[in-house]
């Protein structure tokens, strides 16, 4: 008992959304309905109930059934797709909202990390939000006081402490935010993917000190898109789909499982619901040189990525970029259109746009791969980012290299020149 | 062999107590039905948080204004000259023997208290919303730190009111022992309308629009333009159903005297007080498990 830090059993929660259907309505029924309806809610209300709930029949289970233990110490991962209930899962574990059913037991101090900066006020200098956010953290006034000189110059903010926080850069904003939360000293962390948020350099910060919290032997639940990070920070992985736990066991085999999953799913085209961006893509395939859509390449073949997305108003420089990830989520290569040898104009007129990438033949191993893909102008802002978005396979079918199965190959297929000479020299 | 083996087990047992002494808290989440504990020992282990959000609050306030702090004084202030000129004289409404403007002031100052922790405090939940999705505490301390934080603006009119009894030349009597007790009173009602509006603003947003016409409603059914003497008993103690009543004439009595001894009219305020305070916390706890998912 005493080395269980989480169990769960049984636990669902469920989402009342509107949406029923109503028949025909005359104009007596409607004005008749405007006086009753607000009494009718007034009544519910006084009942305790959730507005209007029999107004609104449609409901989701954005978890059900879901049952797992942690040990105390684990590292365990949380993937799955968009909305497959990760965040719903960490919303219940830290008491946000309620369960519907199930229930789930924590042993420990909880600390929930499921935004950078949760609480800061922008009115309050640097100083002040530590205590704040603190406070908000769950964190004690004497622990802020002891962690506080650790948290400024994790931050880099000394210079800023006691400016308002309103006049900080982003970058120096999600510093000073990550680096509160970062000092907690929960039993037990619930972290959600914040690192998704600033640069490189911020996200390997963050990500070092995620390690840390780690090996410091708390238990940590985290859930990521970034299969390199799970892989790395976590021993245990759970994978999420439509609100259950399809497969739990040793991180590497859950991810490998996730990327089969979302590659079967992808029958080589996705087409992608708008965002109220100025730009943004609307579909995205894998075609065979033929034009084909497929979703699983012959390693000897050429194929072609295709992405086709809108642009609402002129754009300068606008740059289509996309990252090819192997099974494991480790990236492989990132490009976008400002490499290309050919396309020299960057500016984007409003319309609707194809592009297609032409990858060689014999280039990628056999293997699992997916793509993520992006708009932006770079080092300005992001109009679309889309982490996974479509998977494909390379399937061997008869290359010199069969014999190894795809086994031990890299992702990258290479040929060098190699020269041999068999030396003449002493012993 | 038996007693060393006896030894050996109570010293595990021992131990397993020991570490089930030092094992961490353990919290059971599952759905909640019916009528839920008030949970007042967690509010009172988030005090800090409490104080901070209070704090906050103060902070925040009268930054970005020109007058800052000024703004709670000219509120109850200029109300209180507006009064003097049409309530005190053009109607002449009576004012139980003392100089119509100290009479009213006296009464707007808890009243501007009770009016602005109305208003903040039924928005205090929908104003963070940001933050009762993201993170669990005490949903209470929310609505709580807002009408705790009125008390900085209630100090300065207070001291404006401590001005014009000098000017008035009004020396108050050891009645003046009592007004923390008033003040209290408004402080709970605040809180129980201020729980009960906050909780049902997260559901409905008509509260947004109530507030106002409420605050101003409840004004004229308050003594603060006129004295509630002008009721007769049995009346005048059940006036005190509203507590700002037993406030108002309260804050009279303590400070300037008044011939209103409050005997009856306080208890009957404090009881009415004292339900609504009780049943907005639960109210206010039984809504707080959807406040999350329709904030």
């Amino acid at each position: 008992m005493s080395d269980l830090a989480i169990r769960v059993e049984n636990l669902g929660k469920e989402y009342r959304i509107g949406g029923k259907r109503e028949r025909y309505k005359a104009l007596r029924d409607t004005i008749a309905d405007s006086v009753a309806a607000p009494l009718r809610r007034i009544g519910k209300l006084l009942r305790g109930q959730a507005a209007g709930a029999a107004d609104m029949d449609e409901v989701i289970w954005s978890l059900r059934n879901v049952s797992f233990e942690v040990k105390r110490g684990d590292v365990v991962g949380v993937i799955g797709r968009n909305g497959a209930g990760k965040s719903t899962l960490l919303k219940v574990l830290s008491r946000i909202t309620e369960p519907t059913e199930g229930y789930a037991d924590i042993y420990g101090r909880v600390g929930s990390l499921l935004e950078v900066g949760t609480g800061f006020h922008p009115e309050l200098t640097g100083h002040e939000n530590i205590y704040l956010n603190g406070a908000i953290l769950g964190m004690k006034r004497g622990e802020i006081d002891r962690k506080y000189d650790e948290i400024v110059t994790f931050a880099e903010v000394e210079k800023f402490i006691d400016t308002p926080v309103k006049h900080f850069s982003s970058g120096m904003y999600l510093r000073l935010a990550f680096a509160v939360a970062a000092h907690m000293e929960p039993d037990i962390l619930l972290v959600d993917e914040v690192l998704a948020v600033g640069d490189a350099a911020f996200q390997k910060k963050c990500l070092g000190k995620m390690g840390e919290v780690a090996k410091e032997g708390r238990t940590v639940l985290f859930v990521s898109h970034n299969m390199g990070a799970i892989a790395n920070l976590c021993h245990n992985a759970l994978l999420l789909n439509d609100g259950q736990i399809t497969h739990t066991g040793p991180s590497a085999e859950v991810i490998s499982q996730y990327l089969d999953m979302i590659t079967e799913r992808d029958s080589g085209e996705v087409l992608l619901v708008r965002t109220p961006n100025d730009a943004y893509f609307t579909r995205v395939a894998i075609l065979e040189a033929t034009g084909q859509i497929t979703q699983s390449i012959e390693v000897m073949s050429d194929f072609k990525i295709h992405f086709e997305y809108e642009i609402m108003r002129p754009i300068a420089g606008l740059e289509v970029s996309f990252s090819l990830f192997d099974r494991y989520g480790s990236i492989i290569f990132y490009t976008g259109l400002s490499k290309s040898k050919t396309v020299r104009n960057l500016d984007h007129e409003p319309g609707h746009y194809i592009v297609e990438v032409h990858i060689p033949k014999n280039f990628l191993a056999p293997g699992i791969y997916s793509i993520a893909i992006a708009l932006h102008q770079p080092n300005i802002r992001f109009f679309d980012q889309r982490d996974h978005v479509i998977g494909f396979s390379v399937v061997e079918t008869g290359s010199e290299d069969y014999k190894y199965a795809g086994q031990g190959l890299g992702s990258i297929l290479v040929q060098f020149d190699w020269t041999v000479q068999k030396s003449y020299g002493k012993n | 062999m038996s007693i060393q083996d006896q030894t050996i087990q109570d010293n595990t047992n021992a131990k397993t107590n020991v570490v089930g002494a030092f094992d961490m808290p353990h919290i059971r989440i599952q759905p909640s039905r019916g009528w839920v504990s008030l949970r007042l020992r967690e509010v009172w282990e988030y005090r800090e948080l409490l104080y901070f959000l209070t704090w906050r609050d103060i902070k925040v306030r009268y930054k970005q204004t020109v007058l800052g702090a000024a703004w709670a004084i000219i509120q109850p202030f200029f109300t209180m000259v507006v009064f003097s000129l049409f309530f005190g004289n053009l109607a002449k409404i009576p004012s139980d023997g003392i100089p119509y403007p100290i009479f009213s002031y006296a009464a707007l100052v808890p009243w501007t208290f009770f009016a602005n922790s109305l208003t903040n405090s039924s928005n205090s939940l929908v104003q963070s919303a940001n933050l009762i999705t993201k993170i669990y505490f005490p949903r209470l301390t929310m609505p709580f730190a807002t009408v705790l934080s009125g008390i900085v603006d209630f100090v300065l009119a207070f001291a404006v009111l401590i001005a014009m009894m000098l000017f008035y030349n009004i020396t108050p009597t050891t009645n003046v022992i009592w007004l923390p007790l008033f003040l209290l009173l408004a402080l709970a009602t605040s809180l129980g309308v201020g729980l009960w509006l906050s909780a049902m603003n997260v559901q409905f947003r008509d509260v947004r629009y109530v507030v106002p016409f409420l605050t101003q409603f409840w004004m004229f059914a308050t003594p603060i333009a006129y004295p509630s003497s002008l009721l007769q008993e049995p009346w005048h103690t059940l006036y005190g159903i509203n507590p700002m009543v037993g406030v108002v004439e309260g804050f009279r009595w303590a400070l300037l005297s008044t011939n209103t001894a409050p005997g009856p009219i306080i208890l009957v305020s404090s009881l009415a007080a004292l339900v609504i305070l009780i049943s907005g916390a639960y109210y206010f706890r039984r809504m707080e498990k959807t406040f999350a998912d329709v904030v």
